[in-house]
């Protein structure tokens, strides 16, 4: 079985400052990875080199997306082939009605899996249908994009382009960050409905607690840009009991 | 460079789309600007012979400004150079017909230009229930729906007709709001005005259509010097709407045009422009020199004058569509998207004269530069010490595409009454890198995730425009942003 996302090696800077130094991880589909790991350990940026943001100079190593050079492909390319970036901070479009955003995201990712686009209607009802499935308030397709959302109707209107999009990969940054509990147990929620056979999901977190509700196949260690330990969900079950000094401790070990 | 940045480069130095020219027989004047050349337009236009006075009067005026360089207005931020006011023609009527009594006298050529502009006016008279005046260069062509208009007594016919079939209506109002004293302009408008709109609604009528007119310079070297005058009697309603494109030309085109209008007591007026005249190569040769005098008064209690403009040719804009607040409880609003890129130059705003109580006014300005373009918000606000209670609110948005534009704002208060209430707002903004790896995140390309950005950034005013001009400039503002050759 070929990986959805297959890492290896992989290493990348800032401005000279090395932030991932030698990443290895392997998602086939189906399966939920979490990494977790403390503050300024690189989690977030290796969800941006993924997702394709040119702040970040790669330095060595490879990333395979179902066998392909994803590194080598676009920021609109990889996501109309496919992966998704939920963001730790989605961004306000002012003026840009929700609809026609996800008119024209969806059609050119339709496009370019060869399906006709979708007229006004279909859309909606589309829209309809998965804002029922994730619980977003159906409000919010009236709205601009993003604008005067609360903080868990953003991190839920990401879940929500998820659903409309359907890739074959969807990494979440830190989507419980800032979240209360109901807007926690909402949003995880949303995305069990989401997980399916074909689909990977790569879930960013620093607390545990998200994984109380999204379970995981796996858990990796993220410290100082590199996995420092992987294993299944009972993981993060003890880093909550240990913290993270636990892990340190258990490296230099 | 990244890719953003070379888009934006395409963008901002991409070819005018409406650019060519018709060959049709003309009949040019020579260049060149004295009293013979006055009386030369005038005796063309077989104006009566108040008309030839008044222009006399305006030139003379205008005369004495342009022989003390003191007196050219320099204020504006723009740069450009001397126009040489010898060296222009300033009459030149398409064929040597002056008018045409139906579509089948008409130069067929000319009738193909303006569907390549998209206004067949055969398909429009059926279809779009839009009554045209299409003006090329000088002379009014055409005018449709007249009859239906005139069932209602409303009177929209072209500038010339107005002064040989309604010239009390003309004398009483031409030159009220602005005078050919107001500035050079408007005094070198006022001299040799070759042709416009005229636009009379009777008391109490609602106009059931939207009236509009297509203006279009299209002789190489003529200045466009058009006049409209639209009068809103008591209680009446009316919308306009002046869409303009240009061909291509590589000499500097002056305009000049002077716009008036007048609001009775609970009259309403509501003005829309598209402009879209040559804006010159990317180099910043050739394109339209706009400098344009609009104006209006609320003159009657209770009484609304509305512009709304979307600015996206000429090499230079200098424009600003005001309102008199002159009736107690009268409204003026202006609502402003100006677009620029290449080496183009808008100085554009309004001014809000607050006379009467009660009165309020709104404005809201977008403007949006690329290139080396350069976009600036100037307006005034003045609140005179009998306007108690006057209320205004503004807000002035700039976008900057890439870093080699500017954006500039302006405002200007002047408050004479302590209950005057006043709100100014003013943001500049670059389209977000944010912004843009959202949109491509979601597998939007980067030309329809720019597209997306700048029309969420006018949305506001766009929406203000009328459902068919809206759509029309949402397109505009598309093919503007596009890069690509039509």
């Amino acid at each position: 079985m070929t990986p959805i996302l297959e890492i290896r090696g992989l290493q990348a800077s800032v401005e000279d400052m090395p932030i991932l130094k030698g990443v290895d991880l392997s998602v086939n589909p189906g399966e939920v990875h979490a990494i977790m790991g403390p503050n300024g350990s690189g989690k977030s940026t290796l969800a941006s080199i993924l997702a394709g943001r040119e702040d970040y100079e790669i330095d060595g190593g490879t990333v395979h997306y179902r066998g392909d050079d994803l590194l080598e492909m676009d920021v609109d390319e990889r996501a109309r082939e496919g992966v998704f970036l939920a963001f730790q901070y989605p961004v306000e479009l002012p003026g840009v009605s929700m609809m026609n955003f996800l008119k024209q995201a969806v059609n050119s990712v339709r496009e370019h899996r060869g399906q006709e686009p979708l007229g006004a209607a279909a859309l909606l009802r589309l829209a309809k249908e998965k804002a029922a499935l994730i619980e977003l308030n159906p409000r919010l397709k009236q709205r601009s994009v993003n604008q005067g959302f609360s903080g868990g109707e953003k991190k839920r209107n990401e879940i929500f382009q998820l659903a409309m999009l359907e890739p074959a990969m969807a990494i979440l940054d830190e989507t419980d960050s800032g979240l209360d509990i109901d807007a926690l147990r909402s949003v995880a929620h949303g995305v069990n409905q989401l997980r399916n056979p074909d689909r990977g999901f790569l879930i960013i977190t620093h607390y545990q607690r998200l994984l109380n509700y999204i379970v995981p196949d796996f858990v990796h260690v993220m410290v100082d840009g590199q996995i420092v330990q992987s294993a299944g969900k009972e993981l993060a079950l003890e880093l909550e009991k240990r913290g993270y000094d636990w892990v340190y401790d258990h490296i230099s070990a | 460079m990244n890719t953003d940045t070379q888009y934006l480069h395409q963008v901002a130095e991409s070819d005018y789309e409406h650019g060519w020219s018709t060959d049709i027989a003309s009949d040019t004047i020579p260049k060149g600007l004295n009293e013979e050349v006055i009386r030369l337009i005038s005796a063309k236009k077989q104006d009566p012979d108040w008309m030839l006075e008044s222009r006399l009067r305006a030139f003379r005026h205008w005369e004495t400004l342009a022989s003390d360089t003191d007196k050219y207005p320099r204020w504006a931020h723009l740069d450009h150079p001397e126009i040489n006011f010898q060296d222009i023609s300033y009459y030149s009527a398409p064929g040597s017909k002056p008018r045409y009594e139906s579509l089948d006298e008409v130069d067929p050529e000319l009738l193909q230009t303006f569907e390549a502009l998209g206004i067949p006016l055969e398909e429009q008279k059926v279809l779009a229930g839009v009554a045209v005046d299409a003006v090329v260069d000088s002379v009014s062509v055409t005018t449709t729906f007249k009859e239906e208009l005139a069932k209602l007594g409303i009177i929209f016919c072209s500038f010339t007709e107005a002064i040989e079939n309604h010239g009390d209506l003309v004398r009483k109002y031409m030159g009220s709001v602005v005078p050919h004293t107001d500035n050079f302009y408007a005094a070198l408008n006022a001299a040799v005005f070759s042709d416009g709109s005229f636009c009379y609604i009777p008391p109490g009528v609602r106009c059931p259509m939207e009236l509009s007119t297509y203006f279009r310079i299209n002789q190489a070297g003529t200045g466009q010097f058009e006049r409209t005058l639209i009068v809103a009697e008591e209680g009446s309603y009316v919308s306009y709407l002046e869409g303009c494109t240009a061909p291509r030309r590589d000499e500097n085109q002056l305009h000049a045009a002077v716009v008036e209008i007048i609001a009775h007591k609970d009259a309403e007026v509501k003005y829309s422009t598209i402009q879209n005249w040559y804006p010159g190569n990317a180099e910043g040769k050739g394109g339209v020199f706009n400098f344009v005098t609009k104006r209006g008064i609320c003159e009657g209690t209770g009484s609304k004058i509305s512009w709304t403009q979307l600015e996206t040719g000429s090499a230079i804009t200098w424009k600003y569509p005001s309102v008199i607040l002159k009736g107690d409880h009268s409204i003026g609003e202006f609502y402003s998207v100006a677009f620029t890129k290449g080496r183009q130059q808008a100085d554009t705003g309004t001014k809000m004269l607050h006379l009467g109580r009660n009165t309020s006014s709104t404005i809201i300005s977008k403007g949006i530069s690329a290139g080396q373009s350069n976009n600036s918000y100037r307006g005034l606000v003045r609140i005179n010490k009998r306007a108690e209670n006057a209320r205004n609110f503004a807000q002035c948005d700039s976008m900057l595409l890439g870093d080699r534009c500017g954006a500039h704002t302006f405002p200007y208060l002047e408050i004479h009454n302590p209950t005057a209430q006043v709100e100014h707002e003013a943001t500049t903004s670059k389209v977000g890198e944010d912004q843009m790896f959202y949109c491509q995140q979601r597998g939007i390309s980067e030309q329809d995730a720019i597209k997306l950005l700048v029309s969420g950034f006018c949305q506001e005013i766009l929406t203000k425009l009328p459902m068919e001009f809206a759509v029309e400039a949402r397109k505009l503002l598309a093919i503007e942003l596009e890069g690509s050759v039509g």
